[in-house]
């Protein structure tokens, strides 16, 4: 589609579409979103890995496909391990990789692929230094097998198979902080971002492409679906995740710790107006949504204190 | 074409595996260390680190899953890619092995034959790669270091032809370990035998967005899977075509996928795969002069099978002692098991008896092919079976 120069200088995010309509995501997804804005920011010169994930049936069944650039489904676990193939091959041939003019090489895979079942790989690919970019989308459980529960998956949220019944429900761990056994690896770019700010998101991604060796992304990506929501609440979801510091906006670049939250001086605003939108959260007690918001606030306290110390 | 001249070097199998992977400009090579595969990929690092090859990217990966997963990714990217595995590796690959074939990705592997634990052993025995055998890999066994050699070069030339992976299996510390003479192809004529690959689709090619292993409906996915078993059928024509190529390039003559000695008048053959089959030929040799009338079959190509090969040879004799270095559990022998069926709707039947030999390394040596070779004459004589599956060296 033209884009009339006179639009496309308003807009700070890219106006081309590379990600097709007739993909087969629910309402309100936050990953066919998030797939999007990855599009509108590498283009089409993309090679695409997803592994079994919702977007593996959002990208379309063969023979179609709604990515405008070239994809290569893959097993569950195996996504770091296929970037690291995909780049080696391109640098064995001769073709450039990353930066402006470079191929993208790009694992895109939810949070079960990543912070489960290809955990392994993922720290393969952070420690041998992969020019590849690894974007998770985190929609806090395995949503497309029909919502049971990730480790990404929060204290207190029903799942399929950590239900809430009469007395009790199952998922009493705190939600698995990838983000931070990324960074242990000490890679050169790392960073979380939300669909509801796409702009801090595609600037994040635009700056994963300039910097050599392998970035990590962690996209905050509602399912209304799988969290029980209506299907025009997820921006705001999204939204209310960082400003309740529940997921908080930063980045890690070269050692260095930087928030990028929205109104940075604002306090966090309780966790109860993240949770009530939601009927994945609906068992929870008053006590539960304590024990939710103490660790939240402890999580946010060291994240300021990382950026304070190593900012 | 220029004038061939071997050079003759004394490497192990391993290190023929290795040249092999240098001589073929293998451009990716990803893998993981397990005994006895762990030299290949030392040698293999060796080249690059005293800039002996050129643009091979080498991927230390964290798991032999990982692995194969990275060939995966390299070979769909347009590389030629290499790895090797043994035993417990190629049993965490196997998922991925699916993924190679059924993306049509013709990366080569060696898989040096070690038995699985438990208990722990690092010696030879064929039931990991033959645990494979319905992945969609074709699978061929060395004999010795020269068909490591030679099999990895035909392999990548079948593999690209048909667009489907193939295995190169070689025994643990037999060959994987042991020093032979090997005789290698110069570079240029190499290059000349194996030109850089064509893929079948290349993902660094954006002229046309598209995607590879979408999901495939009922509507579709059954037709997928009739092209790899073309795919693996119309693969016998190539074998045969390499092999004979090969044959006439440098001297080795693949062109049959059994390879066969002494077969037209003999009353049984001894029919196995690998390494195992060089202990055979030996023992032939000798029985002949003893007055046996025995010959041999040694299978090369174990996928695609070689029934066709196999029916020729059932015709004209009477009696077939398979020898199986592996076994299925609740059945029998897995080539015998393999034989047994591709004879079933054909005349020929001769008497076939199967004899489970050297697992986990014990030795099988030419006193035990004589004694297998009096126990099947008797059965020949006798016109029946004493068993169908014999535990050879069973301490009883």
């Amino acid at each position: 589609m033209e884009i009339p120069e006179n639009v496309k200088k308003r807009l700070s995010i890219p106006a081309e579409e590379h990600f097709y309509s007739g993909h087969t995501a629910c309402q309100g997804c936050g990953a066919a979103l998030g797939l999007r804005y990855v599009l509108k920011a590498y283009g089409r010169k993309t090679i695409f890995t997803i592994p079994a994930c919702c977007s593996t049936i959002i990208a379309g069944p063969w023979p179609y496909t709604a990515l405008d650039a070239n994809l290569f489904h893959t097993a569950f676990e195996t996504t770091g391990a296929v970037l690291g193939g995909i780049e080696a091959a391109l640098k064995a041939r001769g073709i450039k990789v990353k930066g402006e003019d470079g191929v993208m090489v790009v694992g895109w895979a939810g949070d079960g692929g990543t912070a489960d079942i290809g955990l392994q790989a993922l720290s393969g690919f952070l420690e041998r230094g992969h020019d590849a970019v690894y974007i998770m989308y985190d929609n806090e459980a395995y949503m497309n097998t029909g919502i049971q529960r990730s480790s990404s998956t929060p204290y207190g949220a029903w799942t399929t198979n950590t239900p809430g019944g009469k007395k009790h429900f199952l998922e009493k761990r705190q939600k698995k902080k990838v983000i931070d056994i990324v960074i242990a690896h000490n890679p050169p770019y790392a960073a979380t971002a939300s669909v509801a700010y796409p702009e801090d998101f595609i600037r994040k991604l635009k700056k994963a492409q300039k910097i050599p060796g392998p970035s990590f992304i962690q996209l905050f990506a509602p399912c209304p679906t799988g969290w029980r929501a209506p299907t025009d609440k997820s921006i705001e979801l999204a939204r209310l995740a960082v400003q309740t510091a529940y997921f908080p906006l930063f980045e890690y670049e070269n050692g260095k710790y930087k928030i990028n939250m929205p109104n940075p001086k604002k306090e966090p605003k309780p966790i109860e107006e993240f949770l009530k939108l939601q009927g994945r959260f609906k068992y929870m007690t008053r006590e539960d949504i304590e024990i939710l918001q103490s660790w939240v606030l402890r999580e946010w306290e060291k994240l300021k204190k990382l950026a304070e110390v190593f900012g | 074409m220029a004038e061939y001249k071997p050079i003759r070097k004394v490497v192990s199998g391993n290190y023929a595996a290795a040249y092999a992977v240098k001589h073929a400009r293998v451009q990716v090579v990803a893998a993981y260390p397990i005994t006895p595969q762990t030299s290949i990929i030392e040698k293999v690092a060796e080249f690059i680190a005293n800039g002996e090859v050129e643009n091979l990217q080498y991927v230390p990966v964290e798991s032999e899953h990982s692995a194969m997963a990275a060939c995966i990714g390299a070979s769909a990217a347009g590389a030629r890619a290499f790895t090797a595995t043994s035993a417990q590796g190629l049993a965490l690959m196997h998922e991925m092995l699916h993924w190679a074939s059924g993306a049509r990705l013709p990366i080569v592997m060696v898989d040096v034959n070690r038995a699985m634990a438990p208990p722990w052993s690092v010696w030879d025995d064929q039931t990991d790669s033959l645990a494979q055998r319905d992945t969609g890999w074709m699978q061929f066994y060395a004999e010795n270091n020269q068909e490591v050699y030679d099999g990895v070069l035909m392999a990548f030339k079948i593999a690209e032809t048909v667009n489907l992976p193939a295995m190169i299996v070689e025994s643990a510390f037999i060959l994987s370990h042991t020093y032979d003479v090997v005789e290698m192809i110069p570079q240029e004529l190499v290059d000349e035998f194996l030109p850089p690959r064509k893929p079948l689709y290349d993902l660094a090619d954006f002229s046309r967005p598209f995607s590879v292993g979408a999901l495939g409906t009922p509507a579709d996915y059954y037709e997928f899977r009739y092209k790899i078993a073309k795919a693996m059928e119309d693969a016998k024509k190539v074998i045969k075509d390499v092999g004979k190529e090969f044959g006439e390039r440098f001297g080795r003559d693949y062109s049959d996928m059994i390879e066969k000695g002494y077969v037209d008048d003999a009353d049984f053959v001894f029919m196995g795969m690998g390494s195992l089959m060089g202990t055979v030929k030996e023992a032939v040799e000798l029985l002949r002069k003893e007055g046996y009338k025995v010959g041999y079959a040694k299978v090369r190509w174990f996928r695609p099978f070689p029934k066709e090969e196999l029916r020729e040879i059932a015709e004209s004799v009477k009696g077939i002692a398979v020898l199986d270095r592996n076994f299925s559990f609740g059945q029998e022998g897995i080539l015998f098991n393999e034989a047994k069926g591709a004879l079933y709707n054909t005349s020929a039947r001769p008497i076939m008896k199967n004899y489970i030999v050297g697992l986990g390394g014990r030795d099988f040596t030419v006193p035990d092919v004589k004694k297998v070779a009096e126990n099947m004459k008797a059965i020949i004589e006798k016109g029946e079976l004493d068993v169908e599956v014999d535990w050879y060296h069973l301490k009883r």
